[in-house]
């Protein structure tokens, strides 16, 4: 089967292209970058709200964006189960739109943190994570200022298996040192209670070829490779 | 009814469970290392100033939460919103 997905740009996406690259070239699927005003939902298998600075991050990083009629067309698709993936300012806008619970706060350094971190992964059944193992580290960069997940629903967000991926040191461990930003247990990533939206900090699409890498991992291909699972499969 | 128009001074500021690294920062990495240490809290939030038509500074005020409600203009989980005046523009 052919599999079409869609990358949304805004004014002031800037990861938006090489999201639009990795799924066209190193996972080699069909994919249309899509003007946020423009996007219909009826063409696609799935979506991709990327990075950047959409709106110039005025008001709360994501917030102008989540009222775009972008979102109204994803949420239909968030309703009957296709994928959705926010990375970075696009997590930023599945939160404001609230298809994903919490909130994302300005660093507690209060700077821009771009470098590369570890992730473990605390959820390998979503849309996403599904090529992933359980326990697996992750190496994939970060570049953001408002990353510091919030929830004043922890014990809910648990109990439903809504955390996907935690920051933790090179051995996998989960330390205050290994979180780079303050997010609340150390939350980089989170998905819904059906578990077909996810939305995280790190660049998935920066971390998808070896030349890229500092380690020459390609950890960030799994996220495209999920979804091309879950789509094939049609249910999780 | 004639509508007039007025100004509503809002303020939005993280709860305290959500923190609020500017105000930590600036009290202790600024206030308290050049002697302030009289200072006891520093608060920081966001100053919106919005000009409205309406019948009078009630429907006003209304308007506004009703609106910063629905737009999000604030973000409930992690802040407060505050109407701190509103005056007839002159």
């Amino acid at each position: 089967m052919s599999i079409k997905i869609a990358v949304i740009q805004f004014p002031g996406s800037n990861c938006d292209l090489d999201t639009l690259h990795v799924l066209k070239n190193v996972v080699d699927i069909e994919t249309n970058l899509i003007w946020h005003n423009d996007f219909k939902e009826t063409e696609y298998d799935g979506v991709i709200f990327p990075g950047g600075f959409t709106f110039g991050d005025y008001l709360r990083a994501g917030i102008i964006a989540a009222h775009s009629p972008a979102l109204d067309e994803a949420r239909i698709m968030l309703r009957d189960g296709r994928p959705i993936l926010g990375i970075c300012n696009g997590f930023q806008i599945l939160i404001e739109a609230e298809f994903l619970p919490g909130a994302l706060l300005k660093n507690d350094s209060l700077k821009f943190i771009c470098k590369w971190i570890n992730l473990i992964v605390e959820n390998n059944k979503t849309s996403f994570t599904n090529k992933m193992k359980l326990g697996g580290v992750l190496n994939m960069p970060i570049a953001h200022g408002e990353g510091r997940y919030f929830t004043d629903n922890l014990k809910e967000l648990e109990e439903n298996d809504q955390i996907v991926f935690r920051y933790v040191n090179e051995t996998g461990e989960i330390t205050r040192e290994a979180n780079p930003n303050g997010a609340l247990e150390n939350i980089a990533g989170i998905c819904n209670l059906e578990q077909n939206c996810v939305g995280l900090m790190p660049h998935p699409e920066r971390a998808s070829e070896p030349i890229l890498s500092p380690k020459g991992t390609t950890h960030g291909k799994l996220f495209f490779e999920s979804m091309i699972s879950f789509v094939k499969k049609g249910v999780l | 009814m004639l509508q007039k128009e007025y100004i509503v001074e809002l303020v939005t500021e993280n709860k305290i469970k959500a923190r609020d690294p500017t105000g930590e920062v600036i009290m202790k990495d600024l206030l308290a290392k050049k002697g302030y240490d009289m200072v006891t809290n520093v608060r920081s939030g966001q100053y919106l100033r919005i000009s409205i038509k309406s019948k009078n500074e009630q429907e006003a005020k209304e308007t506004i939460i009703k609106m910063c409600n629905e737009l999000r203009i604030f973000n409930p989980v992690t802040q407060n919103l505050n109407v701190l005046n509103v005056k007839k523009k002159n």
